[in-house]
Formats: C-alpha cells, sequence, structure tokens
C-alpha cells in the first residue's frame, strides 16, 4: 500500500494547497506532502538497490485486464527521484518566484496533481493505468502551462500541448490495447517478458508505430517539436519542472521502459534513431538563433531529448546506459537552467540575449551558477553534461552502427555537440559578460537567498555528479540501467577520465567547435537570416496551413450550410445506405425461424389506431394543437401495446410520461407560432415523402427480422436470481434497481443534468404569449376553471397516496420509483394547470433543486453504504419484517435506492415544467379571478378570526 | 401479429423521419417525439413477443418474458421526455433570440 500511497498522495492532496490564503502554507502544505511521498519512496530504496522489483496489486476491472498495480524498479525509482527532488525544490523557488497577484494555492494543486500523475507514470504496473496517469499529466500541464489564463499565448500554448500530447496518447492507447491483446497481458511484468511473442506478431510494427507516436508527442520530438517552444508561457518554475524532471520526459521514459520489449528490431532502430537524431541536430541550430532565454533552453531541452531518443534507438547495452545517466544529467542541468533564467527574468524584467549584457557584477552568484549550468548544456569536462555526452559519442562510433549510419550518425553528433557549446557560451556570455546594460527594466541585483537555494542546490549536484559520478551518481544510475537491461546489463564504472580515445577526441573537436562558431556568429546570423529570407519554414507553415484552411472552409461550407434540414437530410441518407447494405447484401432470407403468432381483432384495432395516429399527425401537422392530439393517440397505443405484450411496467411508465410530454408540448405551443406556414416545394415534400417510406420499410424489415429469429438471453439470471437475491419478485423493477442499479444511477444523473439544463437555459428568459389566438379572437377570460380548480385540489392527497402505493409495490408488482415519480409530477402540475402558478407556487413552496439533490445523494448514499460494508458498489439486502395490523411485509435496502430515483423523477420534472410555466411573464402573474377571490376571502377570514381574538 | 407490429414500427418512423425533415421547430419536435416511441417499441421488440407472461414472479406461471429489454426502455421513456423538454427549450430559446421557429434561424421567403 505505501507503494501505491507515494503517487496517491500527490493526487489526492492536491486540494489541499487551495484551503489556505496564506503563501507561506500554501507552499508549506504542498512541500509536506511531496515531501512525505519522497519519503516513503526512499523506504524503497533498499529494495530497489539489491535488485528487488516490489510490487502491489489490487484488482479494479479484472474484465479489461485493468489492474491498480504500482512497481518500484530501478529506472521507475530514478526517475520518482528526480520528479520528487526537483518537484520539491520548485516547490521552494515557486514560493518566491508567482507573484502576490497570482492565486498561489492554485499553482500548487495544479503542480501536485501534475507530480502526482507523473509518479503514477514512472510508478505504473498495469499498462492501462499507465495511460490513465499519461493522459492526466496532459490535463494537469494544460493546467500549468495556463496558468496565466488572462494571456493569449498560454492559452495557446497550453491548448496545443494538450492537442498534440492528447492525440499522441490517443494512439499510444490503441498501441497498449494492441501490445495487451498479443502479449496477453497488461501486466508490465508480463510484457516485457514476452519479446519474442510480441515481435514475431504481424501486429507488431503498428504496435511499435503507435506507442512511438505517444512517445515522441509526449517528448517534443521532430516532426512534434513545436509545441514544446509555445509551452514557455508557463510560469518559469512550471518549464522548469516540464523540461526537467516531468511531461517531456515521460516520452523518453516510456520509450526506454519499451526497449526489453520492442527493441532491437529494424523497425526499431531506424525510426527511433533517426527521429532522435533529426530532432537531437535541428534543436540543436535552432536553439543558436533563440534571443529569449526561455526559447533558447526550450530548444535545447528538445535536443537533448532527442539525443537520449537516439541512445535509445541504437539500443545497445552501454547506449541505455548512457541514455538513463543524460537523463539524470540533463534533468539536473536543465531544471537549474530554467530557474536561473527565471530569476535573470525576474530581478531585470526582460529574458531578450540581446538587451541583457555585463550582469556578472551585479548578479555574481546567479552568475557562476549559470556558468555551472551551462557547462553542463556544453558537456565541459567536470561538470555532469560531458560524462554522458562522451558516453554518447563514443556509441555513435561503436559497433550498433553500421553501413551509411557508422557515418551520418557521428558527423551528426558531432555537429549538434558544436551547436550545443555555441549556445551555450552565447547565454553565458551574452547574458553575463560583456558592457553592463543601461537601459534594463528593472537595476538588477543577486534575488533573495530562498531563490538561489534551489538551483544551487541542483547546480551542486552538476559539479558533485561531474567530478565524482560513480560516487554520487553510480548506484542509480546502476539500478535505472540494469531494470531496463536485465542480465545484458554491462559492467560500468562511470569515472571522468577514460584514458585517450575518440570519444574524448570528439568532444574536444565539439567544444573547440563551439568555441569558433561563437566567434563566428555574426556571419552565421547572417546565413541564418539569408536562408529564412528564401527558406522561410514559418511562411512555408502558415501557407500551408491556410491553404488547408481554406479548403477546409469550402467543404464546410457545402457540408454544414446551417442548415438542420441540410444535415438531417445526409443523416438519414447515411443510414439508409449503412443500414440499406447488409440487406442489400445477405443472402439469409429475411424472415427466421419462429412460427408467427395468431393475430387477433383487438390488437389489429389497435394497430390500425396507431398507424391511423400516426398519419394523422404527419397530415396535420400545420394544425399544431390537432397535431398533438394525434400523437398523443400513438403514445396511447404504445401504452396498450405494452400491456398486451407483457410489459405493465413499461405500460405504466409511458402513460404517466405520456400525460408530461403533452403537458409539455402544450405549453410550448402557447409561446409558439399555433400554426406551421407552407413552404416546402413539390419537389421537397416528395423526396422526404420517399426517405421516410425508405426509412419505415427498412425499420419494418428489421422487426421483422428480429421478431421471427430465436435469440439467447441472459435474463435467465435475472429470472432466476430476481426472488433469492433481490428479494423482489418484480424482475423488470429488481433489475433497476438492484442488478442494473449502476445504470440506473448514471441515468437519473442524466435526467437530474437535463432538468438543470432546462432550468439554466430558460433563466431570465421572459417571452409574452400572444394575446389572441391565430384567427386574433381573444382567450377566454376564465383561465382557471372552478370545477377543475375544485376537483384537482381534494384529488392531489388521493393520488399521493396512490402513488405511495405504487411506489411501495414497486418491488413486487408493477410499479416502482420511476412509475411513482412520474404519477406525483402529474398530479402536482395538475394543481399548477388548475390554480395558475401564482396560486400553486406558495402553496407547493419547496426547491425543486434540492429535491433532485436529496433523490442523488440518497441513491448514491445506498450504493456507498454496501461499499463501506465490504460489498461491491450497490450490493442490496432484504429483510422480512413483521408489523401489527399491517402483517409481514418486506424492507430492501434497494427500496431506498428507488426512493433516490422516485426523488430525482419528481425533481426534475417538476423543475422543467415550473420553469417552462413561467417563461409568460404574463401568466405568472395574473391570478385567476376564482384564485383570487378565494384569497380575499381567506385574508379576511384570518383577519376576522384575529381581531375576534383581540377582543375576547 | 409480427406483420402488424413491425408495419406499426415501420410507419411511425416513416411518419417521424418525415416530421423532423421539415423546417419548422415545432414538426420536428413531434417527430422526435414520434420516433422516440418508434424506438422504444423497437427495444422492446427485441424481447419478442409474449402474452400473458409478465415478468412477475409467480408459482402459477412457468415461462416469462425477457425482463431485459423491459427494464432498458423503462428508463429510455424517461429520459426520452427529458431529451423532448430539452428540445423544446431549445426551439423556445431560439424563438426568443431570433424570433423565428424556422430550423435555420433564418426566416425563408415563401415559395411564390
Amino acid at each position: 500500500m505505501t507503494l501505491a500511497l507515494i503517487p496517491l498522495l500527490p493526487l489526492l492532496g492536491a486540494f489541499i494547497p487551495c484551503l489556505f490564503q496564506n503563501r507561506h502554507l500554501n507552499a508549506a502544505s504542498a512541500g509536506l506532502i511531496a515531501g512525505f511521498s519522497l519519503t516513503l519512496l526512499l523506504l524503497q530504496a533498499s529494495f530497489v538497490f539489491t535488485g528487488d522489483l516490489p510490487v502491489y496489486t489490487r484488482n479494479w476491472i479484472p474484465a479489461i485486464g485493468l489492474t491498480f498495480s504500482f512497481r518500484v524498479s530501478g529506472f521507475g525509482f530514478l526517475f520518482a527521484l528526480l520528479v520528487l527532488g526537483i518537484g520539491m525544490l520548485i516547490i521552494f523557488y515557486a514560493r518566491y518566484y508567482i507573484a502576490k497577484e497570482d492565486p498561489m494555492g492554485r499553482f500548487y494543486t495544479y503542480l501536485l496533481l501534475f507530480m502526482g500523475s507523473m509518479l503514477g507514470i514512472v510508478l505504473s504496473e498495469n499498462l492501462i493505468l499507465l495511460m490513465v496517469f499519461w493522459e492526466l499529466t496532459s490535463i494537469s500541464s494544460f493546467l500549468l502551462i495556463g496558468f496565466w489564463r488572462h494571456r493569449a499565448d498560454a492559452r495557446q500554448g497550453a491548448f496545443m500541448a494538450l492537442v498534440v500530447t492528447g492525440g499522441g496518447g490517443f494512439a499510444m492507447l490503441a498501441g497498449f490495447l494492441l501490445l495487451g491483446h498479443i502479449a496477453g497481458s497488461f501486466e508490465l511484468t508480463d510484457i516485457l517478458a514476452a519479446k519474442q511473442i510480441v515481435q514475431a506478431h504481424p501486429l507488431y510494427p503498428l504496435t511499435l508505430i503507435l506507442i512511438l507516436a505517444g512517445a515522441f508527442t509526449k517528448s517534443a520530438q521532430f516532426p512534434f517539436q513545436f509545441w514544446l517552444p509555445h509551452a514557455m508561457a508557463a510560469p518559469t518554475p512550471v518549464s522548469a519542472f516540464l523540461h526537467s524532471a516531468t511531461m517531456v520526459k515521460a516520452g523518453v521514459f516510456l520509450l526506454a521502459l519499451m526497449v526489453p520489449v520492442l527493441g532491437g528490431t529494424a523497425w526499431w532502430f531506424y525510426t527511433v534513431s533517426l527521429t532522435g537524431l533529426v530532432t537531437l541536430m535541428f534543436a540543436a541550430y535552432m536553439a543558436l538563433f533563440k534571443d529569449d532565454l526561455k526559447a533558447l533552453l526550450a530548444y535545447s531541452t528538445v535536443s537533448h531529448l532527442g539525443l537520449i531518443t537516439l541512445l535509445l534507438g541504437i539500443g545497445t547495452p552501454m547506449a541505455v546506459v548512457a541514455a538513463v545517466f543524460h537523463i539524470f544529467n540533463h534533468a539536473a542541468f536543465k531544471a537549474g537552467l530554467f530557474m536561473l533564467a527565471g530569476i535573470i527574468d525576474h530581478e531585470t524584467g526582460t529574458r531578450d540575449i540581446r538587451i541583457l549584457s555585463g550582469l556578472k557584477k551585479s548578479m555574481p552568484v546567479t552568475a557562476v551558477m549559470t556558468l555551472i549550468g551551462c557547462g553542463g548544456m556544453a558537456g565541459v569536462p567536470l561538470f555532469n553534461g560531458f560524462l554522458s555526452k562522451e558516453m554518447f559519442l563514443a556509441e555513435t562510433l561503436g559497433p550498433g552502427l553500421t553501413g551509411v549510419m557508422a557515418w551520418i550518425v557521428p558527423l551528426g553528433a558531432v555537429l549538434s555537440a558544436v551547436f550545443a557549446v555555441a549556445y551555450s557560451i552565447r547565454m553565458l556570455v551574452g547574458v553575463f559578460w560583456g558592457h553592463p546594460a543601461q537601459d534594463l527594466p528593472r537595476s538588477p541585483h543577486d534575488p533573495p537567498a530562498g531563490m538561489i537555494l534551489s538551483p544551487g542546490f541542483l547546480m551542486a549536484v552538476c559539479v558533485l555528479v561531474g567530478i565524482f559520478p560513480s560516487f554520487f551518481a553510480g548506484p542509480l544510475v546502476h539500478a535505472g540501467a540494469e531494470a531496463i537491461l536485465g542480465p545484458d546489463m554491462p559492467h560500468v564504472h562511470l569515472a571522468v577520465w577514460h584514458g585517450f580515445n575518440m570519444a574524448l577526441l570528439l568532444s574536444m573537436i565539439a567544444l573547440a567547435g563551439g568555441v569558433l562558431f561563437f566567434g563566428q556568429r555574426q556571419h552565421l546570423f547572417d546565413a541564418h537570416e539569408w536562408c529564412l529570407r528564401y527558406l522561410d519554414g514559418k511562411a512555408l507553415f502558415e501557407s500551408l496551413v491556410s491553404g488547408l484552411i481554406q479548403a477546409g472552409a469550402r467543404i464546410i461550407r457545402f457540408l454544414e450550410n446551417g442548415s438542420l434540414q441540410r444535415y438531417l437530410f445526409w443523416l438519414i441518407s447515411a443510414t439508409l445506405v449503412l443500414g440499406g447494405l447488409p440487406f442489400a447484401v445477405s443472402r439469409t432470407p429475411l424472415l427466421g425461424p419462429l412460427p408467427l403468432t395468431p393475430l387477433d381483432p383487438v390488437t389489429l384495432v389497435m394497430g390500425l389506431i396507431l398507424i391511423i395516429g400516426a398519419m394523422a399527425t404527419v397530415k396535420t401537422h400545420r394544425n399544431r394543437i390537432l397535431a398533438i392530439i394525434m400523437l398523443s393517440t400513438v403514445g396511447l397505443v404504445v401504452a396498450l401495446a405494452f400491456t398486451r405484450f407483457s410489459a405493465p411496467d413499461l405500460a405504466l411508465t409511458q402513460i404517466s410520461v405520456e400525460v408530461v410530454t403533452i403537458i409539455l408540448l402544450m405549453m410550448a405551443l402557447h409561446l409558439l407560432p399555433f400554426t406551421t406556414p407552407k413552404e416546402s416545394s413539390k419537389t421537397r415534400k416528395w423526396r422526404d415523402g420517399f426517405l421516410s417510406v425508405l426509412a419505415g420499410g427498412g425499420a419494418a424489415a428489421l422487426a421483422m427480422a428480429i421478431l421471427t429469429r430465436p435469440y439467447d438471453t441472459i435474463s435467465d439470471f435475472f429470472l432466476a436470481e430476481s426472488v433469492p437475491g433481490g428479494g423482489g419478485t418484480n424482475v423488470v423493477n429488481v433489475i433497476l434497481v438492484d442488478f442494473r442499479g449502476f445504470d440506473t444511477m448514471g441515468e437519473i444523473t442524466v435526467l437530474a443534468i437535463a432538468g438543470l439544463i432546462v432550468y439554466a437555459l430558460l433563466h431570465g428568459y421572459e417571452r409574452k404569449a400572444p394575446a389572441t389566438d391565430e384567427m386574433g379572437r381573444p382567450w377566454t377570460k376564465d383561465r382557471f376553471p372552478m370545477i377543475l380548480v375544485y376537483i384537482t385540489r381534494p384529488l392531489l392527497p388521493l393520488a399521493l397516496l396512490f402513488s405511495a402505493y405504487i411506489f411501495l409495490r414497486g418491488h413486487n408488482d408493477p410499479g416502482g420509483g420511476f412509475i411513482a415519480g412520474l404519477i406525483t409530477a402529474t398530479v402536482l402540475t395538475l394543481q399548477y394547470i388548475a390554480s395558475g402558478i401564482v396560486w400553486t407556487r406558495p402553496r407547493l413552496h419547496y426547491d425543486n433543486h434540492i429535491i433532485m439533490a436529496l433523490g442523488l445523494i440518497l441513491a448514491l448514499g445506498t450504493g456507498l453504504t454496501s461499499w463501506a460494508l465490504n460489498y461491491p458498489f450497490l450490493t442490496s439486502t432484504y429483510e422480512y419484517v413483521r408489523l401489527p395490523l399491517i402483517g409481514k411485509f418486506e424492507i430492501a435496502s434497494a427500496m431506498a435506492f428507488d426512493l433516490g430515483v422516485f426523488l430525482v423523477v419528481v425533481g426534475s420534472v417538476m423543475l422543467m415544467l415550473i420553469k417552462l410555466g413561467a417563461i409568460n411573464s404574463q401568466d405568472a402573474r395574473t391570478v385567476s379571478l376564482s384564485a383570487r377571490a378565494e384569497e380575499h376571502m381567506e385574508n379576511n377570514f384570518l383577519n376576522e378570526t384575529s381581531s375576534e381574538k383581540e377582543i375576547h | 401479429m409480427e406483420w402488424l407490429v413491425s408495419a406499426c414500427f415501420g410507419i411511425m418512423i416513416a411518419c417521424g423521419v418525415y416530421l423532423v425533415l421539415r423546417a419548422r421547430t415545432f414538426p420536428v419536435i413531434l417527430g422526435l417525439t414520434l420516433m422516440g416511441y418508434a424506438v422504444n417499441l423497437f427495444l422492446f421488440l427485441t424481447g419478442r413477443l409474449h402474452t400473458n407472461l409478465p415478468a412477475i414472479i409467480s408459482e402459477n406461471q412457468a415461462r416469462y418474458t425477457d425482463p431485459l429489454p423491459q427494464g432498458l426502455v423503462l428508463t429510455a421513456i424517461v429520459i426520452g421526455f427529458a431529451m423532448i423538454a430539452f428540445v423544446v427549450v431549445l426551439s423556445l430559446k431560439a424563438l426568443g433570440e431570433l424570433d423565428t421557429d424556422h430550423v435555420d434561424g433564418k426566416q425563408e421567403a415563401p415559395p411564390s
């Protein structure tokens, strides 16, 4: 369980920082949660370093292979350590960075969410669970990148990141499903052992491409690199986290994770290594020309990720070790550099290299730290980046590469190393050397100690690892790489000095070349300008995009012209084609083997009434009131059909829904025009008639084909278990409240949401009904007929009693929450119709929102109670009780659930109808004569009695 | 019997389709309601036609109709109502904001 708590603590505790107003408490609570998580992780260290693999498993949805299981491999441990370690430094740093005006609590909430999701990725044992966390990082990074939501670039950057990584995640989910299908399990332990099966499978290439699509989009590999520089719109602490230990590293984490099962093939080698190489070179080149410090660092990140990808693509054991080591090193120096860039921005007011200059006098501490960070980034000896970069260069010359690749890769590697040196020098020298800048927005000085502490710690790590690699990073890197390589793990000794070899030579060439490039950068910039002028990638991209948009717009104008009639025409036609194809292709006869049941005269008459009713609805649809009446006959016959064919519950439901539907339509008609003008052309009518005949014919044929065929049903279980398991003889009701209670719960939720939407749409909406009908005759003055008023009032308690009866018997006889709810809603509505909203509302004064909410809470509470008692969600139980007078009767816990259903139905139906009735403000204010007179009398009576009392 | 029920279903669908293709909101609502009835009936039919075999467990009855489609349709009927209410409100709102009940929100010139 402690294992599962490592990612769950930040996720579940994410809301805590939001609770405080105090900025210190915000940061402290976030730091505390991350600290707890880190402690739990460190408890696992003893297992990890002895090569153990702690696993925690709990079933979640076994049917789809989803378990709630976590593991701590050496590699996962390394990553989790980075996430939590750098995360805590960032929590500390952000306390000073985030401005007073910004909501600090919200920031830490997002950060913890992000941290927890990332921990989930690196510690998941189940692939689907991993996918869940993967998507969570996409969402939480969206929130973080768009943290300054008032800024358009932040919103766009967040959106772009979400679209690209979310799209890649979608592909990856498909890849995971294939992989799990091939390997026969979604547990990583099983999958990692299934290399032969997976790679021999014909679906292997597709699986690989899909999974790579997810990993490449996440870690911003070419051609998906474009989202990462735009994600700089995030606050700098976020960028530091995003670029070092999380998000983009999730992509390379997944690549490394998949090496043992997907790696080692030609497919893997060429796709991964070439993508890595192109990204490495392209991004290193681009970084050189960026004037914004964060943009420079962003492109540098892309380039370093390309380097790691290339190493994993080469896939030799030493390359994997180098990749793991570089993941660690890059996280350290890049997080630090981003924080330093944030400090420079914070203290001077700008991040533009062209404006910044000569800051080493005024910000000496920052300058020293940047020197260390840039040393790591460029790969200068005695800084950590040098070690892994040298291992990388050695691998490009190693036996893993043959043929053309043996030339291209080392060449590209050295060239990009030259660029890396050049842009690192540019960042360092451009900002800190030269004449002190005069026109800075703020006068620069070193930041407060709290702000410099976090990058300081990271820079110390860079130097220590750079000088004593085997002591400070050796065990971690060893455990991490061994988790990937298993028995192939080579003997590695991390050391600064390996003797003079080719890799060292290449490193030296890169350093010298970088210095040279930096010296000659003016020529290079000119050349770049020249290239841009003639080979403007951005303009090309934009013209391509605008061309696509225009072509798209043309297609959309044709298909989506804003006409519902056209959409429905396409929709129905497409349905007809898709529905008709099987009929046309199939060779089996339309009718199945079941014998037809005999027709009796009553059913025939009912059927004819339904047919006439439906056709009359069409015929009279221009006279709208008449059409409603015709439609209601159809609804009633459908209710009768349910009775006729052994569905009493459905008949009761249908008939009560029928009543409220017709009331609803009448209410709507009061505000809508009463007639439909003639405006369809002859051809249009023929076309629609033709379509509807086809649709009707197809539907009838389908119904015939189904009705004459036998089938297997799962209902035997329900019929057999209804009494012993559910304690009710009405199987339909037991299905609703017990067997499929979870479905019902979803359905009443939908009902409640629909009620709320109707309420929200009509809020503040007023419309006057016309004063006369379409013939110009005024409405009758007697709006609330006396007879109706006096029949409905005594009817109310009787009808309520009846619906209570229907509700109580529902478990054993036709009835139940849905039907009782509808009956109650009908009689309540009847009061409104008879006496008007003004009279009824104060007398039935309760809030339908609350009724609905109570219903949902009750239904949910029933489910949770059984859960709390260690039964599955919504398990029901029942007991027979004997009471004097009433006799033996049954109490089922499902009845509480059914009561919830009842309340939701009453609440939402009443909410909709009352809101609709209140639209016509005139109606709402006019009080019927009778009601007014009566009120008057009541008041008089009250006054009299009170005055009498006073007298006595 | 099967022929009659299928015919009823087909005709309800046909009338519903014709109505939803009309140009004003109210016939579209009528059509949707009609199609809602039809689809509920159809779902119910997947349990086949049974006479006098309600799914209420009793000692006098050996066979029962299939209760599962009924359970599904029962909630579908209620949700169908909620959907119709929603469409009605949309049409009212459209009428209020666009001042026409044409489904495309614009007045079409009547055909000459």
